[in-house]
């Protein structure tokens, strides 16, 4: 098949990706840096999932998060969400808002758009309609009763489509798509909800080369109008697209900085590049 | 590809048509034609057809809760009949002094355990328009912080079954007390009159059996209108992956919520219409067995399909007529094994096997 030709096709990403990304009116991020993570801890039955985590997204930034498993990626993921609170430290979206204070769909409202490690789409909806729930918007019960699609949503779904490449799957259900296609489906809703910053768990677990190379171009296409936060083993896939990497360790931030020079950290080596496939 | 679902889909005209012309058929042929004639649709057998499409109508309240939500109610029951006792309460004040001990307030249960005033909650209805809003009010309103205590912490699955369980359970137990005020283990019954007219007419009945019809037309529409929006679609999605409908945004607590207490509305309105047409309200009308009882009727029907719960309450309770009629110890088997050859052959119910043979021809 061609290269790129679902991301660089007949229609320009760059509609979806120049359109300004939903934010909260609160979210203000002079500074430059979009997402502050300070002295964070938290413990499970005793065990220190995150201990005195210090991390900075900075605006529009496309960051790697490696680790070895239990590094305490996915818990990190599970505070800025809102899914776990930490026992302490302060997580704070841009200068205003203190995350630690909002609940999930506050938090997903505010702009924070979260990819999970499994392929996890409405397998009853088809496509189209994926895309819809996802979309920017108001959500609470009244207004989704009544809701009807303008032209310019259904204008934004169109091009969603065609960046993720699902255009002529448009009306399969979701429960029908490949692996591969669920994930661009679900990165596609993340798109929907236009958030300024982006996490995604493990994007290319189980996919082939071919769709990796894809999903490489898609995420690096994303970064810049929004931050771009990506979890991932496949040390590969991280490298062709990594231009800043952060090493977890036991829930702390064992290095951090280019994808070479952590490589040639001795600590880094010794707990996780050494043993792991590299 | 469709975008939306329309509300008047095929299937639904289908109904809403079949459901006009049976019940202009069958009033036809009771106040129209003589006893004699072959064609003939007893008043027994109209009271009998009203029962059922308030049943129906209960099914389509579960199904709006199980089948697009996923929340599977077993306590349904309670709702119906708190809708059911409001009515009777109503029935109750209509009877006046005409009651076994001529109090021209008191209910004769309330002679009978030598009360000498009304009680505060029996006020006003004594006029139907305030009935009518209790019996909208009441389950709505019970539904409403039932929902919002258990949905928002996030109790789902199996212990929020037991949950709805224990809360039918448990106020099955309060109107079996005498001093609660609702006529304890014999409930409500002896009624005369509605809105001023004989119950007993062939009128009445006739009356009653259209507007059973008609709510459950009504509250089918109501469904509909809810299925087939995006809120219908968000319920789709909360049902097969809440957390992912968290994440993206939408509160899902309030959307159960919100659902929860529609479907409780309109399970009130099925127990009003029932009460007048069956001449009784008891305690045992929130019994758990009621609520689990309407659970099968929905799942031999199909659930999430709307139809499939209308069908599934029909054919069951049908079925329970016949059944307890002819062979009166066969039929709690005959349920249960329906119940299992359902689940095991057809997972979608009848209506499962309707779309089948559709999509197939």
């Amino acid at each position: 098949m061609n290269e790129g030709q679902y991301f660089h096709g007949p229609h320009d990403p760059g509609l979806v990706l120049g359109r300004k990304a939903q934010a909260s009116p609160n979210l203000d991020i002079k500074g430059d840096i979009i997402l502050y993570m300070e002295s964070v801890s938290v413990s499970f039955d005793g065990f220190l999932a995150i201990n005195n985590l210090n991390l900075y997204i900075e605006d529009g930034e496309l960051r790697c998060i490696i680790g070895p498993n239990g590094a305490g990626k996915s818990t990190m993921m599970d505070i800025i969400t809102g899914k776990t609170r930490p026992d302490s430290g302060s997580v704070w979206f841009g200068q205003k808002l203190n995350l630690l204070s909002m609940s999930e769909p506050d938090i997903a409202q505010a702009g924070i758009g979260r990819k999970f490690q499994k392929p996890s789409v409405f397998e009853n909806h088809t496509v189209f309609h994926n895309l819809d729930l996802a979309m920017a918007g108001p959500k609470s019960v009244f207004p989704t009763l009544r809701a009807r699609l303008s032209g310019e949503q259904r204008e934004q779904i169109d091009e969603v489509l065609e960046l993720t490449g699902l255009a002529d799957l448009r009306g399969r259900q979701a429960g029908y798509l490949s692996h591969g296609q669920k994930q661009w489906l679900e990165i596609g809703m993340l798109l929907m909800q236009r958030p300024k910053l982006l996490l995604i768990d493990e994007p290319v677990a189980g996919m082939t080369h071919q769709e990796m190379d894809r999903t490489g171009e898609l995420v690096t296409a994303l970064a810049g109008e929004r931050s771009v936060v990506v979890v991932e083993h496949d040390m590969d896939f991280v490298r062709s697209i990594a231009k800043k990497v952060t090493v977890l360790h036991q829930g702390a931030v064992l290095a951090e900085g280019s994808m070479d020079d952590v490589q040639r950290d001795p600590k880094v080596v010794e707990v996780y590049l050494g043993e792991a496939t590299c | 590809m469709q975008e939306r679902e329309r509300i008047f889909n095929r299937p639904s005209l289908q109904f809403l048509g079949l459901l006009g012309v049976v019940s202009a058929a069958v009033t036809a042929a009771n106040l129209g034609l003589p006893e004699g004639s072959m064609l003939h649709v007893s008043t027994y057998a109209v009271t009998l057809l009203g029962k059922y499409l308030t049943f129906a109508l209960l099914a389509v309240a579960v199904d709006l809760v199980w089948g697009y939500l996923g929340i599977l109610s077993l306590g349904h029951g309670a709702f119906f009949a708190l809708g059911g006792y409001a009515m009777g309460m109503y029935l109750m004040r209509q009877i006046g002094d005409r009651g076994v001990y001529g109090d021209p307030v008191l209910p004769d249960f309330m002679v009978f355990l030598n009360w000498k005033a009304l009680p505060w909650f029996w006020f006003g209805f004594d006029h139907f328009s305030y009935a009518l809003i209790m019996i909208l009010l009441i389950p709505a309103l019970l539904a409403f912080i039932f929902g919002w205590f258990a949905f928002s912490s996030r109790v789902t699955g199996v212990y929020l079954s037991i949950v709805t369980q224990a809360l039918t359970y448990a106020l099955m137990l309060a109107f079996f007390r005498n001093e609660m005020g609702f006529g304890g283990n014999n409930g409500l019954t002896d009624f005369k009159d509605l809105l001023g007219f004989n119950l007993h007419t062939d009128g009445m009945r006739i009356s009653l059996f259209l507007a059973s019809a008609a709510a459950l037309a009504g509250g089918y529409l109501l469904c509909r209108v809810i299925v087939c929006s995006k809120l219908g679609r968000v319920c789709v999605a909360i049902r097969d992956a809440e957390d992912r409908a968290r994440f993206i945004g939408y509160k899902v607590e309030r959307v159960k919520v919100f659902v929860f207490t529609v479907s409780a509305i309109l399970a009130g309105v099925a127990g009003a219409l029932y009460v007048p047409q069956v001449g009784i309200i008891n305690p045992g009308e929130f019994s758990p067995l009621n609520s689990i009882e309407l659970v099968v009727w929905v799942a031999i029907g199909g659930r999430g399909t709307l139809l499939g719960a209308i069908i599934g309450a029909l054919l069951v309770n049908y079925g329970k007529t016949y059944f307890t009629a002819a062979l009166p110890e066969v039929w709690l088997f005959a349920l249960g094994a329906l119940f299992v050859l359902v689940t095991m052959f057809l997972p979608r119910g009848v209506a499962g096997l309707l779309k089948r043979k559709e999509a197939a021809s």
